[in-house]
């Protein structure tokens, strides 16, 4: 049968792995052994990382790309796709990883960036997930060619109350947008900060063109439960499951929570006897000049 | 006359919003009380361990088992095709087996690989818009099989990307992704027919 030639990194094909991610939980891991225990819990995705968010906070330093060898030991192992994180900005390592054979890059504000300017990312066959704490930053990352959105929150503090905020912030914008008329678009562009026909799109049709999980703090899984209430796609746990007592059981419990979302004797019955989550740090308590989610804009 | 869409996990919303635009009255299905109510069911694009996952836990395999061999219209897409199917070629992981067909996951490769295409079907008059992510092929398929639609892969060799199978319709690819309804109202078809 006579087919068309094939073609390869478009968009409809980057969206389109995030459309299958829908309904269900990317966990971070550091290792191929955690990987196959979050394949086996039913993670849609995995994250490969040197270090989870809460350790990245612990250690200092410069956070950057894990370690390639790290990364093809957790492909190697797992048949669900692997995303792994670049600098904001470090198209090199964004790169190394495509050439890694990853399915997704996290263009993440985890790491350290090295860049006001985030990675162009229209010129990679590999699809780019990116952070936002609005919908200006939504849609600048879009317009970048970002496949995907996720809120930032507040990674590696267990608390998600910064994930709700992004999350109902980009829901009100959106929502203002749809009551915008054509005379007022470019102020509304203008007060966004966003690409002029990205704004008319999405005044239009009242979302976003890419699919939007769910990140930053998400520990428990009410946590999950509560960020697909309030809209979103599906979630990303960073450290909520490996910095927790007991992450096999937490891993499928929150993953159960995702999917039975709007269910809470469901959401109640997985929630029990699942040892302690993950200390945590209250936000109230987190100094400024450490918050994550200021990094990139 | 009800279809279900399964919605555990992945674009089950796509699957919905076709049939509505079909007609169709189309609910999401997760229990097996949920299950009961519909005459057709489709199983949406995913990932197929975690579908199979929560399926096993949530008692769904036995009673999609049975309703497909009594005969219920099914559709699956990508994931919704390895979870029809008997086996994979990479070993164990939860499926109905009521596709006579061996499956290959991710067999054109990983999702720098993935593409889009027109590809021919048989009885239909024009090409569909086929998008293909991560994408499995069909390996080893019954005789009961009957292939609709192929693809030829790098090495040149083709492999079954939409096949039919009685009242079971089984692709590669994600007809929900474009927009184009005809394998929707090839199900709803089967449901009349039935």
């Amino acid at each position: 049968m006579a087919n068309t030639a094939p073609d390869i990194g478009t968009d409809k094909v980057k969206r389109g792995l995030a459309d299958m991610l829908k309904g269900g939980v990317i966990m971070d891991v550091v290792s191929a052994e955690q990987a196959k225990i979050a394949e086996a819990a039913g993670a849609c995705a995995v994250m490969a990382l040197e270090r989870v968010p809460a350790d990245i906070r612990a250690h200092g330093g410069v956070a950057r790309m894990a370690d390639p060898a790290r990364v093809e030991e957790i492909i190697a192992d797992v048949s669900i796709p692997v995303m792994a994180k670049s600098r904001i900005g470090h198209f090199v390592e964004a790169q190394v990883l495509q050439s890694l054979g990853v399915d997704y890059i996290d263009e993440s504000e985890v790491l350290t960036p090295v860049d006001t300017n985030h990675i162009d990312k229209h010129e990679f066959t590999v699809p780019f997930v990116c952070g936002a704490k609005d919908l200006g930053e939504a849609l600048r990352r879009i317009g970048e060619g970002a496949a995907m959105i996720r809120t930032k929150g507040e990674p590696g503090t267990g608390d998600v109350v910064e994930a709700v905020r992004h999350m109902r912030k980009m829901n009100a914008q959106i929502a203002w947008l749809t009551t915008v008329g054509p005379n007022e678009m470019m102020n509304a562009a203008k007060e966004l900060g966003a690409p002029f026909d990205l704004v008319k799109e999405i005044a239009a049709t009242g979302k976003l063109p890419v699919v939007n999980f769910a990140a930053g703090g998400i520990a428990t899984p009410a946590d999950a439960a509560l960020m697909m209430q309030l809209g979103c796609d599906g979630v990303f746990v960073g450290s909520g499951v490996f910095k927790s007592d007991n992450p096999d059981v937490r891993a499928r419990a929150i993953v159960e929570a995702t999917t039975f979302y709007k269910d809470p004797e469901k959401i109640g019955r997985v929630s029990r006897n699942l040892g302690e989550a993950m200390v945590g740090i209250n936000m109230d308590e987190l100094p400024t000049a450490e918050m994550m989610q200021n990094r990139g804009s | 006359m009800t279809v279900g869409v399964l919605a555990l996990q992945g674009d089950f919303r796509e699957h919905i919003a076709m049939l509505i635009e079909i007609g169709v009255n189309a609910v999401e299905v997760r229990t097996p009380e949920e299950l009961d109510v519909v005459d057709a069911l489709v199983i949406p694009g995913g990932e197929s361990t975690t579908i199979g996952r929560l399926a096993t836990i949530y008692g769904l395999i036995e009673p999609i088992r049975v309703r497909c061999d009594s005969g219920m219209p099914v559709l699956g897409t990508c994931a919704g095709m390895i979870f029809l199917a008997s086996s994979t070629t990479e070993g164990e992981q939860p499926q109905l087996g009521v596709l006579d067909a061996r499956v290959r996951r991710n067999a054109f490769g990983r999702q720098v690989d993935s593409f889009e295409a027109d590809i021919e079907v048989s009885g239909f008059d024009s090409p569909m818009h086929a998008v293909f992510i991560r994408a499995p092929w069909m390996e080893k398929i019954g005789s009961d099989v009957e292939v609709l639609a192929e693809v030829t892969d790098r090495q040149g060799d083709t492999h079954p990307v939409l096949v039919r199978q009685g009242r079971i319709l089984a692709t590669s690819f994600h007809p929900e992704l474009v927009g184009d309804t005809r394998l929707h109202e090839m199900l709803v078809a089967l449901i009349d027919e039935a």
